[in-house]
């Protein structure tokens, strides 16, 4: 008679072989870029050390610390007060605020070194009035201003839910104990939505590792300068392996502070917050609304109208019928990429929640979410070497040229994006809720369709939708591996961005966004954000 | 009929994205169905791939190529389907993809990157009478693997309001301490500035150019900027007094803004010349249209194409038998530098060592 233990392990061994190969998949960038190892250049090493790391080992982390700093304070505040205050317009504010996820950074990038240029606006006026003009490019906080407004709602729409999933009698009990909103903040909410926070800020923070763009056009030194230099300037790919991979190291131990921080903790789901908890004076309500709108006015308002001034002067010289191909391409990569890799994050959840699940099973799922703070070029290379030598070992085109390349770098690369938001649900789920199906007699596959489907629906919805923006946003893997004919907006806004045209990149930056608004709506719409 | 075109394509597009999408809509385990889906996309799209057309892999902008492959497929009616990327990216990309490379051109905006692909044995040499005639020898590889098509000057840009022309000689004077706070430069990363300190390398020998690069790194009134553009946009708001720009950019510039109070000087007329730089290409090794492809880059290095470069993209054409457009023309005539273009080429990897110790960023 067959043991527990070894009944089980008999029925695992498929879902292991599935996940392995999963595993594999998602690993095969980092393990490409692993072997870079064995080949190594020390001549190149030691001019690097000689001459750029130290450099750029402080600019990287003086620019984590500001876009720690500022993706906190935005995310964290704006959060904390659209939950707890009531006031005019909080509704439409709380939904507004997430919109700059919709802009690219690049994209705001230029337009705020178009708006702060010597010639524009704001130097004339500064000069007129007597003050020296300021030169955003110096020092750190123009790419970190840059990055954290562009990066904040991911850590504001992971602080909101958490927040607003806070006990009320918790909150009650406080007051009643002589505790104000500063004290409720600090000593309860904040600790409460720790692990929340900490998850949104280490994507923001894997999202720099990773940029390109936006620290290219400040002409800001970062560690991924290092990696292109080895790469374009020495033409070493083993060198800029070996960076990269020092760079997921780094994201590595990021990703294990999160961890830690979070501990053993679950959330589940308690008695939402029905209404704001603390009342404000009239005074103090308009305040606040003021404060918001004008906070959207800066970070939004300004770049739209910008950008919509460009477009006005451009449009006859730019505008024609190819806009609506690469609009339909940038809508396509989107839509296909979203739907795979959120049914892969939702299978490797599922298989994560299983009581039985393996520390191998959970480890393994933990590493192949790491792609994401790979940079894109990077990331696209390891895949193209690769799929070039599978080509050639099966004397086959089917491994490059089509859609495939191009869809194993958004996988790899978004899968962490997609993992976040489905698990958050798996673990509201409880326990007592299966406990109870399971014990009249529902089948696996009414359990699937008609207990775990209708509960994960609003994380499978806004994984989906994450997905779909961020793919969207994409610029490096689509520029490298994307197949004839499938040049998106993304792509049409570097081409002439590259060439300083900014004004002519203005029209498709402006789709862009629309596409990114239309998300977020339809996020709003589908009960997916509050 | 461009529009029926273009609705063809996004119906297709979106019924390979649809289906896949119901396949894994449907699918209760969607690890394995959402792999096979990525197979299937694979074989859709290899279908969809244009095999009859001429692929050209350019790195040069779209913008800035599409209008002369529009007109050498309205002449010839040969089909053209491009694939634009970043120079190292593509030529990665033609490593990778080997004998199966549907790639039959590879068009780069530099020499150093042309250099850099000939180098990985990507093309096959051109017995062309008609390039030997149209463009000279300094323009083109030795082993005729690729050629120029485009030159532009990479030159000395300055204030009218606040410096004589009489002040100004060469790349090298930019170092002395008398523009101290007054210069500003583009970030050393772009392919230009390695091609000019290349040239500078082969001219004077490192530790000359090393000095110097240490001078203009004392003399820079701001950080180095990302763009030519904006090295121009800080000398007309008085931040700096003199710079080094593309004349193509300049171009760009004088074409926004007439009035701008800035000028050309052509460095180092007294010696080497000044550094040009071309945009080329060459044939693909793999390519299975070779007579067409040698005959597009031909067409390339002759009427109309010729004159579109200066017409369309401020450029100098490489085919010294045409004339500039009159805009050009009225920036003077300058004596080039006539050292070839591969040299620069193999040099570029010292040159960027040498400014990155400088620490010209």
């Amino acid at each position: 008679m067959l043991s527990n233990t070894l009944k089980h392990r008999l029925t695992q061994w498929p879902v292991n072989l599935v996940m392995g190969f999963l595993l594999i998949i998602l690993l095969l960038p980092t393990l490409q870029l692993l072997s870079g190892w064995f080949d190594s250049d020390p001549q190149l090493w030691q001019h690097f050390a000689d001459t750029l790391l130290l450099d750029l080992i402080s600019n990287t982390l003086l620019l984590l610390l500001g876009v720690t700093f500022g993706t906190l304070v935005l995310g964290v505040g704006l959060a904390w007060l659209v939950v707890m205050f009531e006031f005019p317009g909080r509704r439409w504010l709380s939904w507004l605020l997430l919109l700059p996820f919709a802009m690219p950074a690049y994209v705001l990038a230029f337009v705020f070194l178009g708006v702060f240029d010597y010639s524009g606006t704001v130097q004339n006026t500064l000069s007129q009035l007597g003050w020296t003009p300021i030169d955003i490019r110096e020092g750190v906080w123009g790419p970190a201003l840059v990055l954290s407004l562009v990066f904040y709602p991911y850590v504001y729409i992971l602080s909101k839910t958490a927040f607003a999933n806070q006990s009320i009698t918790l909150i009650e009990t406080a007051q009643s104990l002589g505790c104000g909103a500063n004290c409720i903040f600090w000593r309860v909410s904040l600790p409460l939505a720790r692990p929340a926070i900490a998850a949104g800020l280490s994507l923001a923070l894997m999202e720099t590792l990773a940029d390109f763009g936006t620290v290219e056009l400040f002409n800001y030194a970062t560690f991924t300068t290092a990696i292109y230099s080895a790469w374009e300037d020495f033409r070493s790919l083993a060198v800029a392996a070996q960076l990269s991979s020092l760079l997921l190291l780094f994201a590595l131990l990021l990703l294990g502070t999160e961890r830690l921080t979070r501990g053993k903790r679950r959330y589940n789901q308690q008695a939402r917050l029905s209404s704001p908890p603390f009342t404000l004076s009239r005074k103090a309500q308009w305040g606040m609304s003021l404060l918001l709108w004008g906070f959207l006015a800066l970070t939004l308002g300004i770049p739209l109208l910008q950008l919509s001034l460009w477009a006005a002067q451009t449009l006859s010289q730019e505008w024609d019928a190819r806009y609506i191909d690469w609009f339909n391409s940038t809508l396509i990569l989107s839509v296909l990429a979203a739907l795979i890799t959120v049914a892969l994050a939702l299978f490797m959840n599922a298989l994560q929640s299983q009581r039985h699940a393996s520390r191998w099973l959970r480890f393994s799922i933990e590493v192949g979410k790491i792609g994401y703070a790979l940079p894109g070029i990077v990331l696209a290379i390891g895949i193209m070497g690769l799929l070039a030598t599978l080509n050639n070992w099966l004397n086959t085109q089917w491994f490059l040229g089509g859609l495939f390349a191009l869809m194993l770098a958004y996988l790899v690369r978004f899968i962490a994006v997609a993992y976040g938001p489905v698990q958050s649900r798996f673990l509201s789920i409880k326990p007592n809720i299966i406990e109870a199906a399971r014990n009249m007699g529902a089948s696996k596959w009414r359990m699937a369709w008609q207990i775990y489907l209708p509960l994960l629906k609003p994380g499978i919805l806004s994984a989906l939708l994450l997905v779909f923006m961020d793919v969207s946003k994409e610029l490096p893997a689509t520029y490298l591996l994307r197949p004839f004919g499938w040049d998106t907006l993304a792509i049409r806004i570097f081409e002439l961005s590259a060439e300083g045209l900014y004004e002519r990149a203005a029209i498709p930056s402006l789709l862009l966004l629309l596409i990114g608004i239309l998300g977020l709506w339809l996020m709003k719409r589908l009960g997916v954000i509050k | 009929m461009k529009h029926l075109v273009n609705l063809f394509n996004t119906t297709r597009k979106w019924s390979l994205a649809l289906g896949l999408s119901a396949v894994s809509g449907l699918s209760l385990s969607p690890g394995l169905v959402g792999f096979m889906a990525l197979g299937s996309i694979g074989l859709s799209s290899q279908v969809m791939a244009q095999d009859e057309a001429l692929v050209i892999y350019s790195s040069r902008k779209e913008p800035l190529i599409k209008p002369f492959l529009d007109a050498f497929s309205k002449e010839t009616g040969i089909k053209i389907t491009l694939y634009t990327g970043k120079d190292g990216a593509l030529i990665e990309r033609i490593k990778s993809e080997g004998a199966s490379t549907p790639a039959d051109i590879l068009m780069m905006a530099d020499a150093g990157n042309l250099g850099y692909a000939a180098s990985q044995g990507l093309f096959s040499p051109m017995q062309s009478p008609i390039l030997e005639k149209n463009i000279p020898a300094h323009l083109r590889d030795p082993q005729n693997l690729w050629t120029g098509l485009s030159i532009r000057a990479r030159t000395l840009v300055y204030s009218t309001e606040r410096v004589k022309p009489s002040e100004l000689s060469t790349y090298e004077e930019l170092a002395d301490p008398k523009w101290q706070g007054r210069l500003c430069l583009r970030s050393a990363n772009t392919v230009y500035n390695k091609s000019l300190i290349a040239s500078q390398i082969a001219h004077n020998g490192e530790a000359k150019t090393e000095q110097m690069v240490n001078g203009w790194v004392k003399n820079l009134a701001a950080k180095p900027f990302a763009k030519d553009a904006e090295v121009m946009s800080a000398i007309l708001a008085n931040r700096c007094d003199v710079g080094i720009v593309n004349t193509y950019y300049f171009g760009q510039e004088m074409a926004k803004q007439p009035e701008a109070k800035i000028a050309l000087f052509w460095a180092n007329q007294d010696s080497t010349g000044t550094h040009i730089n071309v945009s080329g290409a060459g044939v693909i090794k793999h390519s299975d249209q070779k007579a067409n492809a040698q005959k597009l880059i031909e067409w390339l290095s002759r009427d109309p194409a010729q004159t579109l470069y200066s017409e369309a993209n401020f450029e100098y054409p490489a085919n010294p038998n045409f004339a500039v457009s009159p805009q050009i023309a009225a920036w003077g005539e300058f004596k080039a530098d006539t050292l070839n273009l591969g040299k620069v080429a193999q040099l570029q990897e010292n040159a960027v060592r040498l400014m990155q110790k400088a620490g010209l960023q």
